[in-house]
């Protein structure tokens, strides 16, 4: 046998054949030319050629085969080259001796195991030494000489997933259970474990000893985890912990990589990863072929780490080449970013990529390092590691966003505390609303409020009339919204034109809204031309200042000294693309969006359209407009004001958007709400929300359990008066009668009584009414 | 903030009948003693077939405190349970605490907890799975759980009132119900494919282990006679028509009427031996164990035997048995739909599913854990508290091992809905089970409306209430978990 050249004359391909039948597991025979193959139907030996599988041998013979050849596991003898040996379903362990000259191969049969037998193992260099593992909680070591056992290791009936001689320490060998454990015992000692640790949550699949590393044993578990253990300190260490996505089924560690290991999963992933322990995150390689569950793998040779053999539910055999191997990581990317819930922002990237010079000259670059809102900077440097790997050093830095910028979340919790949703008419609820959005500096949002009153309350309403800015402009809203629905996109071109003039032309109040426009336009929001309608003057003068100011570094609005925030919260005062094209600030507008009319619009309409329609039209009229609206804002992550409109409109909208989407609104702004801890917010939009599912959003946990005041027991039926003891369970404290409506006790002394009663007394005393000296206090 | 504003004290009233479904109660653990208003019944007590001493509260604390080795955590956690009024079931299943606490805590994950599907739709769901086996019982409490919640009462008029996507459950609900093994991926692909009505895996997932705990829940309610609750029929509405105080005694009437005059007739004189012989063949299976080198293929005629002779125990007079109208019967589809058996004389056989092939701990888990989080973890610890509990005791004989006869009853139960373990000798299945026994389970699992007192009394004479219930435990673990690995297996084949 050509020992030392064996390695060099491996060579093949990825190839794959197929079975006849799902595999259970593979093993391959010393010199790497044969593989066996075993599964509840199939045991057959395949020679490994240059250009595929050739199938050497069947030993699934008979007539009808017996239960004896449903294998769960198989191992090739490492010494001596005829023997194999599988575990099979129903308890046996069957021993196979290729050279008998029949053509039943079958050696040698141990029944002694009750349960399935898990797993069966060869000592490494010891010949005739074979160990199994079964479901019925026992571990047996036989003698291939004897007809029996020679001992018997007791798991205390916890079924044993898994045993593996160590490869370095003759005597020792791992075993795994299925309720976590790991055991490691020793040979000769069958009475009692060497050591005991708890390894995985849930039964470890698998285990496997490093073949060089005296003490390390690579475990695998159904809790997702490969965990790696160093053995040889007096405490059994955990030092490398890989997360994969689904349980692991088989670990081998990869020979000549000192670091590697192959994984492969029972459950839903079909992939077989190879692993770098120090890099626990992503895995080194992939293989991709299967396409069902693979059950076994098998490095062909233990001392080449290029080939791996695969067996699969999917009824294939393959052999896999490294170098075909898919590399995660190539795809990988290496940035990352992540907003905090308060409007911090966390960045991390490639350290070269960080320190480049904050020369652009964008206002956002300027946080990066050097700037001065760079909180603190972490920098992670991996440890050394091979060779193969690039060495990356990456950078944290973390941005804190200032107390009380716009940037923060505060907007949000201001907005969600001073919004009215009910209790007032329709007209005046909108008012609120706008004028609190303006006041939190949010004139989109303070615009659709005023449209949404304007446009669904009746004519005659007087807050309507009341609106000064409407008869400045002296023309009719409704008209307006109306004719440049309709003839936004035929106008279009005309629009542009009469926009220059205005600009040109127009210096007054006219030209106020229409810089005003200019400068917020460029959100493309359809409805916000209605905002100048309900701007005072010193917002649009101010406005005015800025657009016209263009060049001018400084900026009052404070979020543009962090552009990212752009993209997530959708704020409407949008200046920057503004500056960066003052010429033409309105092509972009009116082109992106064929539904976005400028405020030229109405007015190059006014004398076009004015008296062509009547003033009086539905409100149903604008709901496609509306909910295109609710639709955009939720989009834009601005979920509150989609709830807070769909609300307040109530029934004029509600049957226009569906249920469904209305209910995921609806969650993810209580969720928002109580993150933020608005608890009484939330439960007002739950009342108010005409979604079923909602609703009994307030209908769990309710029940609260009382026991009687006299006989301390539980009162379990309706009424005030307790069952057993036939007395009324809740007086009031003060006055002695039974509380009928709201109660309020003392969680300190339960002691209690009529709401308006204890308020009163706890206005003279401190003490608690019924006398029991307790120090209430009421707040 | 010491004092806190409360609550309308009737309003607190109202959901006291629930008190005992609440986890979070300071309340002193005070037991409560029983019967006060079972007027409406002909038999009081929790059940109908064992008597009401069997399963007062006092026999179970004395027995929860004095002989059961529990952990404080455990103490508490029923304690909370308790301080309210308790349901009969959990009465009934209460003779045992380990038990009873694995479940109530995996059935209120189920119920109450995060989960992908809606609360109303778990309680509908639920009442689906129950009416199938007309069970009015879990169905009429369900239907009040579903009224609390306040939403969408009219599905609770029938089927046809509930949106598509819950009737699209009806296929695999009745599947599951009775005939597990007829379940295909396609199945799920018709559930899960895109559309107006698709369901989501994990909240199909989340169904499906509904309808399973539901179907193995009836059955245990039938097996050990659980009565109805006597406030669930008393609320108002719906329910009333659902539940009259007619029909909520239905179960009861039924069953006691159909053995009325026999009520101890299964005396026989021999039946002193019979336990012992019982012990006897245990010994001898255990010592034959040893020596017994059977054939594989004495193995497998073994099972076929087994499977084959499960079609032969059949209850008498129940062939083409009519579905009464019932209440209940508005919320099952397909009523004729029900047990076939696994092994049918002269036609193709589903092929048998090999529980290697697919075993709970390693595949079902995995997958259930996956797409709706942690119910794996409740599962399982039901699962493994109901197969290893014992008390070493058997009737009289203390310190018997009995686990070869619980093996016995769990895999009995699988081997009738075809699943076959290798590793397992069926021939124990004959020694150990006898044919009373086996009527009893085979009707308990596969068609539980069908249990009567009788059956229930005509086995195990000397054996205690507690043990019958421990076996009704067994049962119902063994049916959950057969139809939950035919589920999760389809949905196994649809993902890949």
């Amino acid at each position: 046998m050509e020992k030392l050249t064996r390695v060099s004359t491996i060579s093949g391909r990825t190839m794959f054949c197929h079975l006849d039948a799902p595999a259970n597991a593979i093993s391959v025979c010393r010199d790497a030319t044969q593989v066996v193959v075993a599964g509840r139907n199939i045991f057959k030996i395949y020679g490994l050629e240059e250009d595929g599988f050739v199938e050497r041998l069947n030993l699934r013979v008979g007539r009808k085969p017996s239960l004896n050849f449903s294998c769960a596991d198989v191992m090739w003898h490492q010494m001596e080259e005829n023997l194999l040996a599988t575990a099979a379903t129903n308890g046996a362990v069957v021993m196979w001796n290729l050279a008998r000259p029949c053509r039943n191969k079958q050696e040698q049969l141990f029944t002694e195991h009750k349960r399935t037998v898990n797993k069966v193992c060869f000592h490494p260099t010891e010949v005739n030494m074979l160990l199994s593992g079964s479901q019925d909680g026992f571990m047996k070591c036989f003698d291939l000489r004897k007809k029996e056992s020679v001992s018997t290791f007791s798991g205390q009936s916890e079924s044993v997933r898994d045993v593996q001689f160590s490869i370095k320490d003759y005597f020792t060998f791992a075993a795994s259970f299925e309720n976590g454990n790991v055991q490691l015992w020793d040979i000769r000692r069958p009475d009692r474990y060497e050591r005991m640790f708890t390894a995985h949550t849930g039964p470890v699949f698998c285990c496997d000893w490093h073949p060089e590393d005296r003490g390390w044993l690579a475990t695998g578990g159904r809790d997702k985890m490969v965990k790696v253990w160093d053995m040889s300190t007096s405490r059994v260490k955990e030092i490398y912990c890989v997360q994969t996505i689904a349980s692991v089924a088989r670990v081998k560690w990869r020979p000549e990589r000192r670091y590697h290991l192959a994984t492969c999963s029972m459950m839903v992933d079909h992939n077989i990863y190879v692993w770098d322990v120090r890099r626990p995150f992503i895995p080194f390689a992939t293989f991709e072929e299967h396409k069902d569950v693979t059950t076994g793998i098998v490095w062909r040779h233990q001392h080449d780490p290029y080939y791996l053999l695969s067996g699969s539910k999917d009824s294939t055999l393959y052999q896999h080449m490294f170098k075909d191997a898919s590399r995660p990581v190539d795809r990988a990317n290496p940035e990352g970013l992540c907003f905090g819930l308060f409007g911090d922002l966390a960045f991390a990237a490639k350290e070269s990529l960080m320190s480049a010079p904050p020369s652009v000259g964008d206002v956002g670059r300027k946080t990066y390092p050097g700037g001065d809102r760079r909180y603190p900077i972490f920098f992670f440097k991996k440890p050394d590691v091979t060779e193969q790997f690039e060495q990356v050093s990456s950078a944290l830095s973390v941005f804190e966003s200032e107390a009380g910028s716009s940037v923060g979340m505060d907007w949000f919790i201001n907005t969600a505390q001073s919004y009215l949703l009910s209790g007032k008419p329709f007209g005046e609820l909108c008012e609120h609303n706008a004028q609190v959005a303006k006041r939190l500096n949010r004139p989109q949002e303070s615009t659709t409020w005023t449209m949404l009153r304007i446009m669904f309350s009746e004519p005659a309403n007087p807050s309507l009339s009341s609106n000064h800015n409407l008869n400045k402009s002296g023309n009719l809203p409704l008209v307006n919204s109306f004719s440049m629905k309709e003839m936004s996109a035929a106008l279009s071109e005309r629009n542009k034109e009469n926009r220059q003039d205005n600009l040109h032309s127009l210096e007054t109040n006219l030209n106020n809204n229409d810089e005003n426009e200019e400068t917020e336009g460029s959100e493309g929001q359809a409805e916000y031309l209605f905002g100048d309608a309900e701007l005072d003057d010193d917002d649009l003068y101010s406005m005015e200042h800025d657009n016209q100011a263009a060049e001018e570094p400084e900026y009052l609005l404070p979020q543009e000294a962090f552009p990212l925030r752009h993209e997530i919260i959708d704020h409407p005062s949008a200046p920057e693309p503004v500056q960066e094209r003052p010429e033409s600030p309105h092509v972009s507008g009116s082109e992106t969006e064929s539904t976005c009319l400028t405020s030229t619009e109405s007015f190059s309409l006014i004398s076009v359209s004015q008296l062509l329609f009547s003033p009086h039209l539905p409100p149903k009229f604008f709901c496609p407009i509306v909910k295109e609206m609710l639709c955009y804002y939720a989009e834009q992550g601005d979920v509150q004001m989609a709830v807070s409109v769909l609300i307040v409109l109530g029934d004029r909208i509600r049957k226009e958007i569906d249920e469904l989407t209305q209910e995921h609104w609806y969650m993810s702004y209580i969720d928002l709400l109580q993150r933020f801890e608005l608890w009484n917010v939330s439960n007002e939009v739950i009342k108010l929300s005409t979604c079923g599912a909602i609703m009994c959003l307030n209908q769990t946990s309710t029940t609260l359990h009382i026991n009687c005041s006299n006989c301390k027991r539980p009162m379990s039926n309706k009424g005030w008066i307790c069952d057993r003891c036939h007395q009324c369970a809740s007086v009031c404290a003060v006055c002695h009668h039974v509380v009928k409506g709201l109660f309020v006790w003392c969680q300190g002394c339960s002691h209690g009584g009529h709401l308006e009663h204890v308020m009163e007394w706890l206005k003279h005393s401190k003490h608690c009414p019924a006398g029991c000296g307790h120090l209430c206090e009421y707040t | 903030m010491i004092y806190n504003i409360k609550t309308h004290i009737n309003f607190i009233g109202l959901y006291c009948q629930n008190v005992f479904f609440i986890f979070m109660t300071n309340v002193l653990l005070v037991p409560q003693e029983k019967g006060m208003k079972m007027s409406r019944h002909i038999s009081t007590g929790p059940s109908s077939f064992i008597p009401e001493n069997e399963v007062i509260l006092n026999f179970f604390f004395q027995r929860l405190f004095s002989s059961m080795p529990l952990n404080d955590s455990t103490v508490m956690f029923l304690d909370e349970e308790f301080s309210g009024r308790m349901d009969n079931l959990t009465q009934v299943m209460g003779l045992h605490p380990h038990y009873l606490q694995a479940f109530l805590r995996c059935h209120y994950y189920l119920l109450r907890m995060d989960g992908p599907l809606p609360l109303h739709y778990r309680h509908y769901i639920a009442i689906m799975a129950a009416a199938r086996h007309q069970c009015s019982t879990l169905v009429c409490q369900h239907v009040q759980e579903f009224e609390q919640i306040g939403v969408c009462s009219d599905w609770l008029r029938g089927l046809e009132f509930c949106p598509q996507r819950l009737r699209n459950l009806n296929e695999i609900n009745k599947i599951l119900a009775h005939r597990p093994w007829l379940i295909t991926k396609q199945h799920i692909q018709a559930l899960v494919k895109t559309g107006e009505h698709s369901w989501s895996l994990a909240e199909l997932v989340h169904a499906v282990v509904l309808l399973a705990h539901f179907h193995a829940l009836a059955s245990f309610v039938f097996g050990s006679g659980v009565n109805p609750d006597p406030e669930v029929t008393e609320v108002n509405g719906v329910t009333d028509d659902i539940c009259p105080p007619a029909m909520a005694g239905l179960c009861t009437c039924h069953l006691t009427n159909s053995n009325q005059g026999n009520r101890n007739p299964l005396r026989n004189p021999d039946t002193g031996s019979e336990l012992e012989a019982l012990m006897e063949r245990m010994k001898r299976l255990l010592e034959e164990r040893e020596d017994d080198d059977a054939s594989e293929e004495e193995m497998f005629t073994r099972f076929e035997k087994e499977k084959k002779e499960s079609l032969l125990v059949v209850s008498a007079g129940f062939d083409e048995e009519v579905v009464p109208p019932s209440p209940v019967a508005r919320f099952v589809d397909d009523p004729s739909f029900g047990y076939q058996d696994f092994a049918r004389h002269g036609e193709d056989n589903p092929p048998t599913f090999k529980a290697q092939d697919y075993t709970w701990e390693d595949h079902g888990f995995s997958l259930v854990n996956r797409l709706y989080s942690d119910i794996g973890h409740l599962l399982d610890d039901k699962f493994r508290t109901a197969c290893d509990l014992t008390y070493y005791n058997m009737a009289s004989h203390e310190g018997v091992d009995t686990s070869m006869l619980r093996r016995a009853l769990f895999n009995y139960v699988h081997c009738m809905y075809g699943i076959r373990y290798d590793d397992y000798d069926y021939g124990e299945v004959n020694q150990l089970l006898e044919r009373n026994l086996k009527v009893y389970i085979k009707t308990v699992t596969c068609y539980p409306e069908r249990t009567t007192r009788r059956m229930y009394e005509s086995y195990w004479h000397q054996f205690r209430h507690s043990e019958k219930v421990h076996v009704n435990l067994l049962l119902m673990e063994a049916r959950m978990q057969a139809e939950l690995l035919y589920a999760l297996r389809a949905i196994t084949h649809y993902m890949t």
